[in-house]
């Protein structure tokens, strides 16, 4: 039960990384890509966790978690530029 | 009669499939929805609510399999939950300063978006460009 619940889950997640990578190619505005990368940054830690479960190790956590700290403050950073000019004033 | 691994083995496998189903559902909506602030709306609450049920289901396997409570991912849960409100907050402020064009029954639109209705031309003019 727990393998083909896994296969259902990795295929959900990696369809809906292929639609973030839709809208990032054909996002209108840069807003646009920008949602596209941080929800694509969401799914992986998804992916990252399904592929812990799968291996049965606790390795790969540690990349979860910076995944996570990195792609907030890159969000952050990015939107703060578009809204400033200028990412520390 | 049913044994404890079994259904906590159900439990897991429920978890895991509610998360998928609901990260694909924020991604569908990022993908398919009309202007950018419907689009907002999918990733920011559907795909943390999705990664969190991932997590969920994988605490309670590692709390299971480890025979010791397994507190990692509850620290990437929190994380999640308390950052995806932030960003969100940044990317709707950017796209109100970007003035992006919008569905146009949207109701009770803020002000930023009325001065596009008034002025249209200041949505094409580029506020980076030095004058010539």
């Amino acid at each position: 039960m727990l393998d083909t619940a896994l296969w259902i889950s990795l295929a959900l997640f990696v369809v809906a990384i292929l639609l973030n990578v839709y809208r990032l190619t054909i996002g209108p505005s840069l807003p646009d890509r920008i949602l596209a990368l941080d929800t694509m940054y969401v799914n992986s830690i998804g992916l990252i966790i399904l592929f812990c479960i799968w291996l049965n190790s606790k390795t790969y956590f540690e990349a979860a978690l910076l995944i996570a700290m990195l792609g907030f403050i890159s969000t952050v950073a990015v939107c703060k530029y578009l809204l400033r000019g200028d990412i520390i004033e | 009669m049913i044994g404890f691994y079994t259904v906590m083995e159900g439990i897991i496998a429920f978890f895991l499939v509610a998360g998928g189903v609901f990260a694909f559902i924020g991604s569908l909506g990022l993908a398919r929805l009309q202007d950018f602030y419907m689009r907002l709306h999918g990733p920011s609450k559907t795909s943390t609510l999705g990664v969190g049920c991932t997590l969920i289901g994988s605490m309670i396997y590692f709390s299971l399999t480890n025979h010791t409570i397994s507190l990692q991912e509850l620290l990437i849960t929190i994380f999640l939950f308390v950052t995806a409100p932030v960003s969100a907050h940044m990317l709707a402020k950017c796209a109100l300063h970007q003035k992006l064009p919008h569905y146009e029954r949207t109701k009770g639109r803020p002000e930023e978006l009325d001065e596009e209705q008034e002025d249209p031309d200041a949505a094409d003019r580029p506020s980076t460009t030095p004058a010539p």
